[in-house]
């Protein structure tokens, strides 16, 4: 299940000590949270947002009203947008975050959040499967994939994607 | 902080709602639903909020979090919940639901969709026993949660079954004057008509079986899995019925190919080439996939469809990369060319490429269409004159070209900098700048000559060029990366092209003021195609000046596309001999090999030779490289895949099928093919093959090679469900109608795997063959079953005897394919290593492996040439059968020939086979 290596990369990314147990709930398997102190916690994002709160990381939700609200945007994107598109939407979505990344670092703006972590495990088999000449076009969409890959901590369970032509022959002496 | 909205848009109630419960301040700007605000997204996004800092905000949720944060309301974990729910479970639902409502007109079935998440809020609600959905309080999920749901749930004609806690829940919160107030605004009391014109602007929503696909990623058939049960109606099952009832064509294509083909008045005339492959090197993967494969495919599905198809193809044997290799083998670059176009003759052999003619550059035909091409572009005033500078090395009186000569970077001061390229700083070099150049064969120091030469005048013909183009684009099958790669060229304007090289292994330019020299290999390369099909035949001009019959495809890689898509057309456009131009331009994208990086200019990858040393069937081969054919985009090429697609495509579901069917026949009819009953459910099959079918037909008809072979897949798949619905074998111990319901369904099924056999000819024509011997299917169902939209008929009737069944396929094991990987790894290693080093010559393992020679492996096959004699020595003392025999001398005469591979020697002629197709 994807959702839980993803939330088990999250807490090593935290540092968390003791690992948490998750279970997961209907045919969409969304994840699950048991939780000691209250009722169980549903839903990637949910449950995220609960663990960077326990390891007393707030400023990865954003250090302010507005870059929270940009940050659970995001989270939100990834959640709802990402993991059911048809090829077509593939090319809409990296054509807008190639726009929107344009002028910023991070997803939202100069510091890394939880946007980007999990934006870049929503990414990861899109951009896996990119033509070199596409990855050309979104080019801001790659430099940033290319920078959160090699951000410490938090590529995990993931390959990392080479951005360099890898070719299997050589073009001809022309 | 301004909001952006539009009037009937569900998700601005949202907003709205939030904005009127916390009594936040904003301005709120009615737009249209199709007003683009947010500047980064290219479809209309409503609700939108502009934040102080310049930012926008276009998810609903996020806005109504926000502006109740700004009031001093922070969202819980709870909350959170509550409104990911909303985000992933909830809309989809509801998106589902009111496209059915407003624009379907299907009230009726909104409850069945929204059953599932109303059932889940009632449940929790009920649980938690609250007024609010959180606690006494509401909250921004209450909102949130209340306006998404307020146009399904206020409208009284929808019947949304028995939600007690939600309708409590949902009251409460609508006795809100603010809430009432924000639908007002938004819905203006229309109720769902007033959603109308925005429904109308939105996709279709999925529907909720094929909703949770993941994104498609590179392999066919698994997207095929993915697009869910076709619906198929009464008359298509009907159609198909119809179709399985006619017989085959009386009349079968001729198997024999009658050589010379020529084109003929009233056919379909298509002419095939493959880039020619250039001879100094053994092919690899990628070349073969590229150019040779994807055109024997082609032309052997072209041939099936009845098409009048030659197929041409040799290697490119002129330039200084064989005169340089002449030079470190110690022999002229006739017998490099020799050498190495036997090589390459073997391993297209092996692969099974059915070209009707390959042929080579250095003929006379090539000299005689050269030159000829050459005064006329003369004579029609397309070629300039010019002079270049070039170092000349005295002492080995030739022109260098720039990867000869070594020196000091003109930049960074690297002294082995090459003629073309500094290793050290990676800038592009102009070999006259280098300093202190050496000739790198002696050593000398090179002068700098002026000399003069001839270029193609490109800019003259661009106007005609560009006409043609407009023309073959808009009709032909071009691919995409060949149309975008030429349009660059064009837009960054031709130039001039020298066509002229200072060197002695090439096709003499004829002109008086330039003998000494020869044509530039690109300008001579492509003609190759048509001085190879005058090899094959003196009436080639009927083949190669006949524009108005004969239909043109070029395969090649991408690299290749500016060669045949711009300055070979100049050539031809120039000479104004009537020539036929490229009609259909196939260019295939890059295959990767593994994760692993390669140097690109050390040219390391998978050899064709190093495939035939596998133990893996040619068919095999050719399966995994089309089923990973570069088309569209860049794939990869690995071991692992090869071995899962192998054990689940083809011996778990292709082989599996084929084999079941012909077993039943065997088992339980006594090997005749039981007498066929078609009720609904096998005609629906049959309606599905149908469609299947045709599918493949129209992608092969474009050429789309790897998107046709998921098709196939697919006929098997739905081939073994058919089976496993129907369990013959426990039918057949019935009686009765029982028994006739096995005997139907074998039938059928034996029947599917005939078509099979003939939709898979192009890409395994040895299973494809292997299955018709099988089932002793009669010659004339290939000829049948590719016609028109694709015409699956009853090719095996009730009472037809088939012969003796055998596994198609072999599974893959780990170990062997790890083994394989390790033993193909090490020499990755070496190169991978020599890479970081820029080392001026390269490693001895990589010249022994692309050369071809491998003392290493020479040592291994000697021993097992000696070990596979021995063999059939014994078979034969031992009197075997004869057919044992002749497979183990098979075996002995090819591990000969690899051996003589790996030592450099030419390997003997293959015998002739009995047949030859």
């Amino acid at each position: 299940n994807m959702a839980l290596r993803e939330l088990s990369s999250l807490e090593k990314y935290l540092g968390l000590k003791k690992p948490n147990k998750y279970s997961t709930q209907g045919d969409k398997k969304v994840p699950v949270l048991q939780n000691n102190n209250g009722p169980p916690l549903v839903g990637l994002v949910t449950i995220a947002c609960h663990l960077v709160k326990e390891a007393n990381r707030p400023e990865l939700l954003g250090d302010s009203a507005e870059s929270r609200a940009v940050v659970q945007q995001w989270l939100e994107y990834t959640v709802t947008k990402l993991n059911s598109c048809t090829k077509e939407d593939i090319k809409t979505i990296l054509k807008d975050l190639n726009l929107y990344l344009q002028d910023k670092v991070y997803l939202a703006g100069n510091q890394f959040t939880l946007a980007d972590t999990f934006m870049y495990f929503g990414l990861h088999p899109i951009i896996m499967d990119l033509a070199f000449q596409e990855k050309e076009q979104f080019v801001n969409v790659t430099r940033w994939f290319d920078h959160i890959q090699h951000y410490p901590g938090v590529r995990h369970h993931l390959s990392p994607v080479v951005v360099l032509r890898n070719r299997i022959y050589t073009s001809r002496h022309h | 902080m301004k909001l952006f909205v539009s009037e009937g848009n569900p998700q601005c109630l949202k907003v709205l709602c939030a904005l009127e419960v916390t009594g936040v301040q904003c301005d709120v700007h009615y737009v249209n639903h199709e007003e683009r605000v947010v500047p980064f997204l290219s479809r209309p996004a409503l609700p939108a909020l502009l934040l102080p800092s310049g930012r926008h905000l276009f998810s609903p949720n996020a806005i109504c979090r926000y502006i109740f944060e700004v009031n001093g309301q922070e969202s819980s974990d709870l909350c959170n919940q509550w409104l990911e729910w909303e985000a992933t479970h909830l809309q989809p639902a509801l998106a589902e639901a009111l496209h059915m409502a407003v624009l379907q007109g299907k009230g009726s079935e909104v409850s069945q969709v929204l059953q599932g998440p109303l059932n889940f809020l009632d449940q929790s609600l009920n649980n938690g026993n609250t007024p609010y959905l959180i606690g006494e309080a509401v909250s921004v999920a209450d909102v949130v949660l209340w306006a998404a749901l307020c146009p399904v749930l206020s409208d009284s004609s929808l019947v949304l079954g028995k939600h007690k806690s939600v309708k409590a829940w949902f009251d409460h919160v609508a006795a809100m004057h603010s809430c009432q107030s924000a639908a007002q605004k938004v819905l203006q009391g229309k109720g769902l008509q007033g959603m109308k014109s925005y429904m109308q602007r939105q996709p279709a929503p999925q529907s909720s079986q094929c909703r949770d696909t993941q994104p498609c990623n590179s392999s066919p058939a698994e997207c095929g899995e993915e697009e869910g049960e076709r619906v198929v109606s009464e008359e298509d099952m009907n159609a198909a019925a119809l179709k399985w009832s006619k017989g085959l064509n009386a009349d079968p294509l001729s198997k024999e190919k009658q050589h010379p083909i020529l084109p003929q008045e009233g056919k379909r005339n298509i002419l095939v080439t493959s880039a020619l492959p250039y001879v100094n090197n053994v092919p690899h993967l990628g070349n073969i996939i590229g150019c040779v494969l994807s055109a024997d495919v082609f032309s052997r599905y072209g041939r099936l469809r009845g098409w009048n198809l030659l197929y041409v193809c040799g290697t490119d044997e002129y330039g200084t990369a064989t005169e340089n290799k002449a030079r470190e083998e110690g022999m002229t670059p006739q017998q490099i060319c020799d050498k190495y176009h036997v090589i390459h003759s073997s391993i297209y052999k092996w692969f099974q490429i059915d070209f009707d003619f390959f042929g080579r550059t250095t003929t006379e035909k090539q000299t005689e269409i050269a030159q000829d091409i050459f005064w006329r572009l003369h004579n029609h005033g397309f070629l300039v004159e010019d002079t270049v500078e070039q170092l000349r090395c005295e002492n080995c009186q030739r022109f260098l070209a720039d990867r000869f000569v070594e020196g000091t970077c003109p930049h960074c001061s690297y002294p082995e900098a090459r003629g073309d390229q500094c290793d050290k700083c990676g800038r592009l070099i102009n070999a006259v700048e280098l300093r202190e150049p050496q000739c790198k064969v002696c050593r000398q120091i090179p002068v700098i000559r002026s000399s003069k030469h001839l270029f193609l005048d490109l800019p003259k013909l661009e106007t005609q060029l560009k006409q043609w183009l407009d023309t073959s684009t808009s009709t032909g099958h071009w691919t995409a990366n060949a149309k975008q790669i030429t349009r660059s060229w064009l837009r960054d304007g031709l130039k001039p092209r020298c066509i002229t090289r200072d060197l002695q292994w090439g096709t003499p330019v004829p002109h008086p003021d330039f003998k000494e020299k020869v044509f530039y290999v690109w300008f001579d390369a492509p003609i190759g195609y048509l001085s190879i099909t005058a090899k094959y035949t003196d009436k080639w001009e009927k083949w190669w000046k006949n524009p108005q019959q004969v239909e043109l495809y070029n395969f090649m890689a991408k690299d290749n596309v500016p060669f045949h898509s711009v300055v070979f057309p100049c050539s031809l456009l120039g000479a104004q001999d009537n020539y036929t131009l490229v009609s259909h331009l196939v260019a295939t994208e890059y295959l990767n090999y593994e994760d692993t990086k390669f140097s690109k200019s050390r040219g390391v990858g998978v050899f064709g030779d190093m495939a035939m040393d596998t133990d893996i069937p040619s068919d095999v081969w050719r399966f995994y490289l089309l089923y990973v054919r570069p088309e569209g985009q860049d794939s990869a090429f690995s071991w692992a895949d090869m071995a899962m697609k192998n054990n689940s495509e083809l011996l778990n579901n292709l082989g599996n099928f084929i084999n079941r069917a012909a077993m039943f026949v065997t088992k339980f009819f006594e090997g005749c093919v039981p007498a066929v009953e078609l009720q609904q459910e096998d005609k629906k099959l049959l309606a599905l093959v149908g469609w299947e079918l045709q599918q493949y037909i129209q992608l092969m008809d474009k050429v789309k090679i790897r998107d046709a072979l998921k098709h196939i897949l697919n006929i098997s798949r739905h081939g073994n469900q058919y089976i496993q619905v129907n369990e013959p074998w426990k039918k057949i111990k019935g009686v009765g109608t029982e028994r006739q319901r096995a005997g139907t369904v074998t039938g059928v099924s034996v029947n599917i795997a005939c078509l099979l056999s003939v939709m898979l000819l192009p890409y395994m024509p040895t299973v494809s063959q292997t299955i018709r011997d099988q089932l002793h299917a009669p010659q004339s169902c290939v000829s049948t079953m590719l016609q028109g939209t694709g015409t699956f008929v009853c090719a095996l009737k009730a009472g037809h005897r088939i012969g003796t069944v055998t596994p198609l396929f072999q599974k893959l094991e780990t170990d062997q394919i790890e083994a394989l990987k390790k033993r193909f790894g090490g020499q990755q290693k070496t190169a991978q290593n020599a890479a970081t080093v820029p080392a001026p010559a390269a490693p001895a393992a990589e010249v022994a492996m692309v050369n071809g020679v491998d003392p290493e492996k020479a040592k291994r096959l000697t021993q097992a040439v000696a070990e596979q004699g021995d063999k059939v020595r014994a078979l034969k003392a031992q009197k075997a059968e004869k057919a044992v025999v002749t497979a183990e001398v098979a075996k002995l005469l090819d591990l000969k020939k690899q051996l003589a591979l790996a030592e450099g020697k030419s390997p003997e002629p293959a015998p002739q086979k009995g047949k030859k197709k």
